[in-house]
């Protein structure tokens, strides 16, 4: 029996660190662990009676919604208990807020959200917030409620190593590689490449790296996850050629939401939260931290 | 509507993707099916069993299987289409599109080929030892005499191939063609608002193609139909 039972403890043992070395492989490089982010008491009176907020506190329980395929901003991997990045260190300075355990998996459910479905899942209430790489845009205020900016980003290039390409306008008539649906696939449709739509960003990366297309584009702190996988062989080049304002989608059947998101980012700017969220996922190296970018103003309830 | 409207030049663009994908893999697919067709049938022991294997082997790989080899594998053993690139106004045929276009004419050839043999079973012995007897080699017995009634027989089966191939062609949108799948996703994700119109818009149009395809299928039938 006694044998047995340090067998099973061994074999425990082995399996967490085989997952610990598993998760390192799925790693970008820059990634690192993550902020350990503490859930805060939540004093009667904080949300008033009846919203959304005191609703979400009172139960313990929320569902985000965020992708599991993108390096820096919201990636999971097989392994994991948690997706990481920069979305989800955000997500969870929300939910702390709300005086729920960020890494209880019990109680916030970390939901994978598509591009395609962010919209459908708030509407029907499948998720409380979304935080995926959601740009803010006019069209899909009409139907959710979206608030931040929490993160500006753009729209980079990346080429093979010892490629000459330097910005987009070398990329005229050429074939370029992004995720099918995309608005970074657009983008450089619109600027005179070939689009060459794909599944997945790893899928361009492979693309690009068998020559198969000239280059790939999409949001720059996805491309330098890319390149970071491969070392030597890919470059991030070119001056950012759009302007993303990544925000916190919500649903409109809660507009009270809008200012309370807007206050916990606005803590987070302040207290240095948001630089640490930061650091700790897109940033770290020799990679700059920005300034905060400014928030939009919520609409007139 | 507004929406579908207001992007209708794109989307145009993106069915001639899809119809010229159809074009050239239909065409082909025919051609390259009725010569495996004829191998299965042939003399040749060799032949026979190789064009068995490649029914075998292919009808049952699922199409994103098989594209995915030439797009991602073919690469890797330096199978690349990059001598492919073609350019007609805003058309651009190049070498992600030949290796689509590859995987959908290899992926099709084997249904081709089946329908193809179930037409030429349908034709009875006697015609093809009568065609023998008359002294007709393989080829005449083939060309004059089986094929021209198995091609009755199979059109029905034939043109649902087709059809099939018709809408295969949307797997291209995710590895590398704009075609109108691709250019949907693109539609949804930028108009939010408008998704339902989005969808039902291109359902439209590919129930619309399929329709045509259909017709010319059945007036062949009735042409070629032994009075």
């Amino acid at each position: 029996m006694r044998t047995m039972k340090l067998r099973a403890a061994a074999a425990t043992v082995l399996l967490t660190a085989l997952s610990g070395t598993l998760a390192a492989c799925g790693d970008a490089g820059s990634e690192g662990e993550g902020v350990d982010v503490q859930a805060e008491e939540v004093e009667d009176g904080k949300f008033e009676d009846g919203s959304r907020m005191a609703e979400l506190a009172e139960a313990g329980k929320i569902t985000i919604g965020v992708k599991y395929d993108q390096p820096g901003l919201g990636f999971k991997s097989a392994t994991d208990d948690i997706p990481t990045g920069f979305d989800v260190e955000i997500a969870k300075l929300l939910v702390a807020d709300l005086g729920i355990d960020p890494s209880d998996t019990s109680a916030v459910t970390y939901e994978e959200t598509i591009s395609d479905n962010r919209e459908p899942y708030l509407e029907a209430g499948r998720v409380d917030l979304v935080l995926a790489s959601y740009s803010i845009t006019d069209d899909r205020r009409k139907v959710v409620g979206q608030t931040g900016p929490y993160f500006i980003t753009g729209q980079q290039i990346l080429v093979g190593a010892d490629s000459d390409v330097e910005s987009i306008d070398d990329l005229v008539g050429e074939t370029v590689c992004s995720v099918s649906g995309s608005t970074s696939l657009q983008n450089a449709e619109d600027a005179g490449a070939v689009g060459a739509p794909a599944d997945t960003y790893s899928q361009c990366a492979e693309d690009v790296l068998n020559g198969t297309v000239e280059a790939m584009t999409t949001d720059g702190s996805i491309l330098l996850g890319l390149a970071a996988q491969n070392e030597g062989e890919l470059k991030v080049v070119g001056p950012e050629f759009s302007e993303e304002r990544i925000g916190v989608g919500y649903s409109q059947d809660y507009p009270e939401m809008c200012e309370w998101i807007n206050g916990v980012l606005t803590e987070a700017y302040e207290d240095g939260s948001w630089a640490e969220a930061f650091e700790a996922t897109l940033g770290g190296g020799d990679v700059e931290t920005p300034e905060p970018p400014a928030l939009d103003e919520c609409p007139a309830a | 509507m507004n929406v579908v409207l207001d992007n209708a030049g794109d989307i145009a663009l993106a069915f001639i993707y899809t119809l010229s994908l159809f074009v050239v893999a239909g065409v082909l697919s025919l051609i390259f099916g009725a010569l495996l067709a004829a191998a299965r049938v042939g003399p040749v022991a060799v032949l026979r069993k190789a064009a068995a294997v490649y029914v075998t082997l292919i009808r049952n790989t699922p199409l994103l299987i098989v594209i995915i080899f030439f797009r991602f594998a073919g690469p890797k053993i330096g199978l690349t289409f990059s001598f492919v690139d073609i350019r007609v106004a805003d058309i651009r045929l190049n070498n992600l599109y030949a290796a689509c276009a590859v995987g959908l004419i290899v992926y099709t050839s084997s249904f081709v080929c089946e329908a193809l043999r179930s037409g030429i079973n349908a034709v009875p012995l006697g015609q093809a030892e009568a065609a023998r007897a008359i002294g007709l080699p393989f080829g005449g017995v083939m060309s004059q005499v089986i094929m021209p009634q198995a091609m009755r027989h199979a059109l029905p089966p034939l043109a649902s191939v087709q059809i099939a191939l018709l809408k295969n062609t949307t797997v291209c949108g995710a590895l590398g063609v704009f075609e109108a799948f691709a250019r949907m996703r693109g539609l949804t994700n930028d108009f939010a608002s408008a998704r339902t119109e989005i969808f039902l818009a291109f359902a439209l149009i590919f129930v619309v193609l399929v329709e045509v395809l259909s017709f010319v299928a059945y007036r062949l039938e009735r042409r070629w139909r032994i009075a």
